[in-house]
């Protein structure tokens, strides 16, 4: 069987190898483009290309990207937008993803009539473009006196995960045996005794799978933060627009790649130690 | 979910044994926690189809800037398919969608077979080639547009290592710019196919395998004719997940071409927000969210319905 799903001539090895590492090469080129570059002084970058390796290694870019660097007229680098996309990826993701368990948990183990059609209904809200909601959230942001707030998009992250939260847990929990159920609500167990005493403890594996999911998904997402969101109180993928598009002076393209490693850090590390759960929730968004 | 079935049979015993004690949990009355339970999947429920019909009733409206609820009919969706701006952004959409689609599962699924043929470093190698799935559209459309820029990218470097001749400006290029969104898009989301596809070639039995190796089958044959067509359903999902991708794609175009040159690259995501934000016309932006809704319908809806059809419970994503 090994021999039949396998190339078996050397030659065919060698070739097998040279391709895998060629894509590896298409892949990786972008990052070490980046990392390079984040290390060339602006005369450098700016006499040859983007592509080069530095001719000595400087941190002033990391420095400045950091903390001085002028993002649309504010100089404070971009850490302040680091620290908004933690305040609003960090209490969405936890949220969003106990109001999902607990949908999960409703419609999954209390099956009742309608219970289907709910589900169905809060999944196609996995689907909906986000250009469907923009108007009612501008409307709804602004009587609530939540406009460029971080509050606001806390709200809109928490509202609009809860339909990924809630499949994710939902097709989890239809596979808990009903008898569980069963026999605890003969000992006497309520709604909220079950779902803390039987449900939770058995929810780790897909809680980090949504917990992944959710903040890889809001500290990536750009268009509710720019919509919502303006000067100082931007998440950091609006901030990175808003770099690249500061067209009154020359680019700085050091500052820039520094600047764009320390956005794309945080989802990097997500996925390099939580690769496992990652892979999983992409496949569980996708094939059920 | 085969895992998840194992794991909640080894799990099954411990918790079923605890009888609940008393504490906390018990002092909360068990009517108030079902209606909280009730009340948070009724918002979760209201949130979709309530902001769904209020983008259509406001598409239906002449506001502006502030929703005014007074109707004026399908005007602005006959005043967008005569635009120009809305045809040009579907044109782009066809061509942006169907390089995107077919380059990302092609390439994935070269991958996944590659990957499946027993090689070394396998995780290190998978790794690589689905780390761009973790990244931001936005930071994607800002690297690649310093690649594809012919003045400081790729055209800049091949031309100094003594190349002189070498042009590679598709990104300033009206007619090729569209492609640079389809490599971008295709570096973001091939790994993401290539995992699918690996998964399920993973899964199939190695009977199968044998099988194919006895009929005298040669590699590239045996997965054409038997490996794929036995993961159809897989490739299906991929395909259908990727082209929800593709008509939604904005913030890739946004950073890397921000629609241009003049409006080449523009998609219809583009104009949706153009108009609601740029041009402050809500109502025209509404009825072009809707439509934009529309097209995703037209792909989903028999998607589901196959689904159903095959008896895959659950339903939803699929």
């Amino acid at each position: 069987m090994v021999e039949a799903r396998s190339l078996s001539t050397r030659g065919s090895r060698i070739l097998l190898y040279v391709v895998l590492i060629a894509f590896a090469a298409f892949y990786l080129t972008p990052l070490i483009v980046v990392i390079l570059n984040s290390f060339r002084s602006f005369q450098e970058i700016t006499q040859t290309s983007v592509l080069g390796f530095p001719r000595e290694f400087r941190f002033d870019n990391w420095v400045q990207a950091w903390g001085s660097y002028c993002i649309a007229g504010i100089c404070s680098g971009i850490s302040p937008y680091m620290w908004n996309s933690l305040l609003i990826a960090v209490p969405a993701t936890l949220i969003s993803t106990l109001l999902g368990a607990m949908n999960g948990y409703l419609l999954s183990l209390w099956r009742f009539k309608g219970a289907g059609l709910i589900f169905g209904i809060i999944t196609f809200g996995v689907f909906l473009p986000a250009q469907m909601k923009l108007v009612p959230w501008a409307i709804t942001l602004r009587d609530l006196g939540l406009s460029n707030t971080l509050s606001g998009l806390v709200l809109i992250h928490v509202v609009q995960g809860m339909s990924f939260t809630t499949l994710f847990c939902r097709n989890y929990y239809v596979n808990v045996p009903k008898d569980l159920i069963k026999a605890a609500k003969v000992d006497g167990a309520g709604f909220l005794q079950i779902f803390w005493r039987i449900i939770l403890p058995l929810s780790p594996p897909i809680l980090i799978v949504t917990v992944i999911w959710q903040f890889t998904g809001i500290w990536n997402e750009f268009l509710y933060g720019i919509t919502f969101s303006e000067g100082s109180a931007r998440p950091v993928t609006a901030a990175l627009m808003a770099l690249s598009a500061n067209i009154a002076q020359a680019r700085e393209y050091g500052i820039e790649s520094a600047s764009v490693l320390i956005a794309a850090l945080p989802t990097l590390l997500v996925y390099l130690f939580g690769g496992k759960y990652f892979v999983r929730g992409l496949t569980a968004g996708a094939v059920k | 979910m085969n895992q998840t079935a194992t794991t909640m049979q080894a799990g099954q015993t411990r918790p079923a044994r605890t009888a609940p004690r008393r504490s906390w949990l018990s002092d909360v009355p068990d009517l108030l926690t079902r209606i909280v339970a009730g009340l948070i999947a009724a918002a979760a429920v209201s949130y979709v189809v309530g902001f769904t019909l209020w983008t259509v009733v406001i598409s239906f409206t002449d506001s502006t800037l502030l929703p005014e609820y007074s109707f004026v009919g399908f005007k602005h969706y006959w005043a967008l398919l005569r635009s120009r701006i809305w045809q040009v952004a579907y044109f782009n959409l066809t061509i942006y969608g169907l390089g995107f689609i077919l380059g990302a599962t092609g390439l994935g699924l070269l991958l996944a077979i590659l990957i499946d043929q027993k090689i070394r470093a396998e995780n290190l190698l998978r790794t690589i080639y689905l780390y761009p799935m973790a990244l931001s559209f936005v930071v994607t459309g800002t690297v690649w547009a310093w690649l594809l820029n012919p003045t400081i990218g790729v055209e800049h470097f091949v031309r100094s290592l003594g190349w002189e001749q070498f042009n590679f400006g598709w990104l300033v290029d009206r007619d090729m710019a569209i492609y640079c969104v389809v490599i971008a898009a295709i570096w973001q989301a091939s790994g993401f196919a290539m995992a699918l596809f690996l998964a399920g070639l993973r899964s199939l039995d190695g009977d199968l395998y044998k099988a194919a190796a006895i009929d005298g089958a040669g590699p590239s044959r045996m997965y054409l004719r038997i490996m794929v067509p036995a993961i159809w359903p897989i490739v299906v999902s991929v395909l259908v997940i990727l082209l929800q991708t593709a008509i939604k794609t904005y913030d890739l175009v946004r950073a890397l071409t921000a629609g241009g040159p003049g409006i080449a690259t523009t998609l219809p995501t583009n104009v949706v927000y153009d108009y609601m934000f740029q041009r402050g016309l809500m109502g025209a932006g509404s009825a072009a969210a809707v439509m934009l809704l529309l097209s995703l319908l037209i792909v989903l809806l028999p998607y589901a319905i196959l689904q159903r059809m095959r008896g895959g419970k659950g339903g939803g994503l699929g």
